[in-house]
Order: structure tokens, then sequence, then C-alpha cells
């Protein structure tokens, strides 16, 4: 009898061990943890991300502290009294030449820029991809390659003919032509995701639909639409984290009534008149940056692929 | 709507008296579709581009104007100071910025390639700065560098009263200040090129090269590196030219001083184009930009698609 209990007792023990090797392992590797290689890897890393995360902590516990403690000195040290009084200059008080409202108007002027810039270049562009990856014809190609080099050309060189074709139309210096701008500057990048997309996407499914009598129009907005809502997402985050941190084509193709949220925070910046407050100034660079870092760090991987997808050649 | 059959093949020729459309109808709602992008194409990468190189051969002031006075425009560029310390700036900025992003982007993926933890908690980390503007990324260093409160200021109350380190303020170092800004904001973007072209490469390679007892920094050198030419050379061409519309960065951190140490092309053009009205001049140096970029893309391309037809 104490044999069968025993027994029992060491089946017993023997089921927990497989149950827990089939488990799989737990806890951490049996490795050394503080291996040499270990801590060089993770102590450069590490550096790296400090001086990498050292700006972005610099930005907010400026932003936080009153002016007297800021003149005090260290910009590392952390505020002895919060306050959000800098914040609430920046938004809505700080001066630009006579205006005196802050960077909320910037910040408007860049929504009101950088929604229709977005919808209009991302609507243009699929289109576009979706006839270069489908419905090729002669000189098509050729186009193509036009526009791609016109990727690497600099902004410089096709500016000054740009505001002499909007001045001619009327547009010069509206939001509405700065839209097409951002329009225009989009289009190869946009173009060339969107063409490499739906030339990856099976052609068997296009075949099908042609068979079945769907057009143009129709199969794009009831076949490629529908299967590319993840290519859709990376274009609005190319778009919305360029345009939105555009200057060049800002100042140039704006008035200051219109400017966008980047060229005011500059001005507001250097500008050089009265008495520079670093608090406000810092308050001012985050509420600019927010935008494009939450969008970067709510779309966590897409935007790499976004990148990745602007880094991509042909 | 057009019932055509695509063809993969667009230039097949077509018998004559086969009673199909003319070839200029057919595909035609992709016509229309792409006459957008064919415009813009035609008339502004490649007339405008045009226009500009013809004009920077003009004495044009405020306005445009149509009398040619052949390479003038040329001669008074590299006759000015201001261009020549623009282009030096750029050199210095351009070579520091390639070999630092490449060398720092390529050790950080090689260490985000061993396996590590918090993998994507460092590279959220290294990458976010990217997504910030040029204009934000020069203010934050502005203050950084600030010579009164910032790194300068910081180390002298710890004691060491005479550490100087402004960059800002000494026209002999001030393209490093701004080196260390937009190395700071781009080399995540090549530790991200870099790392997905680590991932590329088989794991056999790496077995192999253990049985052969080759050690790891080794088989970097002399194996993984050179497996990974193509993405060395789409992200040089990536920085490169980056680096020729380097702007922004410097209009926000400097605004080209102290004096005019810190100017870069892109700004010479500006300058002259919106706010001096010497429209002639703007031309000129914007089409020295343009050769550049010429010069940095016509062998990548000629490397890339020279060889073979890609469709």
């Amino acid at each position: 009898m104490a044999n069968v209990s025993t027994l029992n007792a060491t089946g017993a023990a023997i089921d927990a061990v497989r149950t827990e090797i089939a488990a799989g392992p737990r806890g951490k590797k049996p490795k050394k943890v503080l291996s040499g290689r270990n801590v060089m890897i993770y102590g450069i890393l590490g550096l790296a991300a400090l001086y990498y995360l050292l700006p972005l902590y610099v930005m907010v516990v400026t932003s936080l502290k009153g002016m007297p403690e800021v003149r005090l000195g260290n910009i590392f040290s952390p505020p002895m009294e919060i306050t959000f009084e800098p914040w609430v200059k920046a938004w809505a008080e700080a001066c630009t030449g006579l205006n005196c409202d802050g960077l909320s108007r910037g910040f408007w002027n860049s929504v009101r820029i950088l929604v229709p810039s977005v919808i209009v270049s991302i609507a243009v562009a699929s289109v576009s991809g979706y006839a270069l990856a489908n419905w090729r014809f002669k000189g098509s190609e050729l186009f193509f390659s036009v526009l791609i080099i016109g990727a690497f050309i600099p902004y410089q060189v096709m500016i000054y003919p740009l505001v002499i074709i909007l001045r001619e139309i009327g547009i010069y210096g509206s939001l509405t032509g700065l839209v097409i701008v951002h329009t225009i500057f989009g289009m190869p990048i946009l173009t060339l995701l969107f063409r490499n997309y739906f030339a990856g996407l099976p052609e068997e499914l296009f075949k099908a639909a042609r068979i079945d009598g769907a057009g143009f129009w129709q199969i794009y907005g009831r076949i490629m639409l529908p299967m590319s809502l993840p290519i859709f997402v990376v274009a609005i985050i190319i778009q919305v984290t360029g345009i939105w941190n555009d200057f060049l084509f800002g100042v140039v193709f704006t008035r200051p009534d219109t400017y966008p949220m980047t060229v005011q925070l500059n001005n507001i910046v250097n500008s050089v008149q009265g008495v520079k407050e670093y608090n406000v100034n810092m308050a001012a660079t985050l509420l600019t940056g927010a935008v494009p870092l939450i969008v970067y760090f709510v779309s966590g991987r897409l935007f790499v692929r976004g990148i990745a997808a602007g880094a991509v050649k042909g | 709507m057009s019932r055509t059959v695509p063809s993969a093949t667009p230039s097949r020729p077509l018998p004559k008296s086969s009673g199909r459309p003319n070839q200029l109808f057919r595909n035609l709602n992709s016509k229309i579709a792409l006459t957008p992008m064919i415009l813009v194409a035609a008339v502004v990468f490649f007339g405008g581009t045009i226009w500009t190189v013809i004009y920077s051969f003009t004495n044009s002031r405020l306005l445009p104007r149509a009398s040619f006075v052949g390479f003038d425009q040329y001669e008074r560029l590299w006759a000015s100071s201001r261009w020549i310390i623009s282009i030096q700036n750029l050199l210095v900025y351009g070579i520091l910025s390639l070999i630092f992003s490449l060398v720092v982007g390529f050790v950080l993926a090689a260490l985000m390639d061993q396996k590590i933890r918090f993998e994507s908690a460092f590279r959220t980390i290294f990458l976010y700065p990217f997504a910030l503007s040029f204009i934000v990324t020069g203010l934050v260093w502005q203050w950084i560098l600030n010579p009164e409160f910032g790194v300068q200021g910081i180390v002298r109350s710890l004691g060491w009263t005479s550490f100087t380190f402004d960059p800002l303020y000494n026209p002999d170092i001030v393209i490093y200040g701004i080196l260390i800004a937009g190395l700071w904001q781009g080399t995540g973007l090549v530790m991200c090129l870099m790392l997905a072209g680590l991932r590329g490469i088989d794991e056999d390679i790496w077995k192999a090269a253990r049985v052969d007892g080759i050690p790891m920094w080794r088989t970097y050198i002399f194996v993984v590196i050179p497996m990974m030419r193509p993405v060395f050379i789409t992200t040089l061409v990536l920085i490169g030219s980056g680096i020729v519309k380097l702007y922004d960065l410097v209009v926000a951190q400097t605004s080209g001083g102290p004096g005019n140490a810190s100017e870069v092309p892109a700004k010479y053009v500006y300058d002259y184009m919106f706010q001096a009205q010497n429209l002639g001049q703007g031309f000129a140096a914007s089409t020295m930009m343009l050769l550049t970029v010429a010069i940095i893309i016509i062998p990548w391309a000629y490397l890339e698609f020279g060889g073979k037809k890609r469709g």
C-alpha cells in the first residue's frame, strides 16, 4: 500500500514536471545576464537612448518652469514649481510682429492647410498609382519616370515658376495655393507608394472584374479601395507629418496671416524684439511638435513602414 | 467606360484594319485620371526646372526678364564670399553627417540585431526625432547649446569655469552645432534602414561564419556589409539628397549666423529670390543645387536602373 502511495506521489510529481516542460521554459534564459557582451550592448544602447531623449526632456522641463527659475541656470534640473503658464502664453498670447494672439492662429492655419492637402494629395496619388499599375498606356511609364526624378530635384529650382503660375491663376498667398503646392510635391512619393502596392495585388482579381464588365472607376472603388486600407493609413501618416512639418512652402506660398504653425513658431522664438522667454519658447516648440509626435506614437509600426516605403526604390 | 483590354505591353503594334478604337482613346479613363500627374510632371517638374535654368542666364532682378547676360550670374555667384561659405558649410556638414549617420546608424542597428530585450522601445526612442520638423529640432538644440543656460553653463557651474562649448556663437565651429542637431534628427532613420537590411541577411550566413570560427566583427565587415551594398547605396542617396536641401534647420537654429558663418546654399537661394529681389542670383544658385543633386543621383540611377530593365 505504501508503495502505491509513493508511486502515486512520484507520478503526480512527474506529471507536474511534464506539464511544466510542455509549457516551455519559464523566466529568464539561464544565461549570465551580466556578461561583458550584454553590458556593452545595453550600455551603448542606453547611452544613445539618453542622447535621443535628452532634448525632449529638456523641452518638457523648461516649459514647466517659471522664468525666474529658468534664469537660475540648470536646464536639466526638474522644475521646483510646476507652472502651466508658459503653455497658456505660448498658445494664446505670444507675439509675432504686431499679432499677439499666440500660436493658436498658426495651429488653426496648419489644420486648415493639412486637412485638404492630405485628402486631395492622397486622392490624386491613389488614382494615379492605380492607373499606372493596372491601366498602362504608351508613355505612362515615361511620365512616371519624370515624376520620380522630380522627387529628387531641389524644391528651390521649381519654386519660382510655381509662384508665377499661382500668381497668374490668382491664388498665390492663399491657403488654396498652398494646398495645391503640397499636393504637387507629395505626388511622386505617394504615387510610387500606391503604384507599388496596387501592382502587388493579385492580377486575377483585376482580370475577373474586367470580365464581369467593371470599368476603370468601378474597379477602383469596389475592389482596389477596400483592399488597400493599410497603404492609405501609411500614406496619411507620411502626409500628415510631412505637411505639418513643412517650413519652406509655408514661408514662400503664404502671407503672415495665413502662416502655418512652423513658420509662426520660428518667428516667435527667433524674434529679436522683447525679452526672451525661454519657457514660453519651449512650450511653443512642444506644441508644434505635438501633432507629429502623437501620430508617431499612435501609429508605431506603421510609421516605420511609411518611412521604409518612402525609402524603397522604384 | 473604355472596354479595351489593358495590356501589359502597351506598345504592341495593332493591325491597321482591326476596327479597334484609335490608339489615342485606348484606356481613355486611365489617361483622364493621370492628367493631373502628367501635368505636374511635365509643367512643374520638367518645365519649371528648365525655366529656372534658362532664367539663370538673365539679369532678372525684381521680376524675371528675358535679357540674357551669359554666365554673368554664375561669375558673380562664385565671386561672392557668402556663396563660398555656403558651399564650404554644405561640404563639411554633408561629409560629416554622411560618415556619422552611416557609422552610428549601422552600429546601433547591429546592436539592435543581437536579439535584445526592449527592441521596440529602443527603436521608438531612436526614431522619434525623425517625426519632428527641422524647425522644432533647431529650436531645441538652440536652447540646449545656449552658452548661458545650456551645456556650457552647467559644466561651468560644476566648477570648471573655463569650459567653453558655444558652437552657435562661434563662427569657426557653428556648423558642428548644426551637425549635432541634424544627426539627432536623422540617425534614427538610417538605423531603421540598416536594421531592415540586416534582417534581410540569411541566417545561414551567420551559421556558416560561426562554424568557420570567424569572429563576429570580421563577419560584419567582410561578409555582411558587402552583402548590404544596396541598402547602403539607397541610404547614401537618401541622406545625400536630403543634405543638399538643408534649410529649415539652419534658419531655426542660427538664422545663418553669427554673421554669415552658417549660411547654406538653399538659404542663399531663398534670400536672393524672395528678400534681396535679385532673382538672377537666386536662379543661378538653385541651378548649382540642381547640378549637385544630379551629380549624386545620375551615377546611382545608372547603377540601379541602367543594367536591367524594370517594369
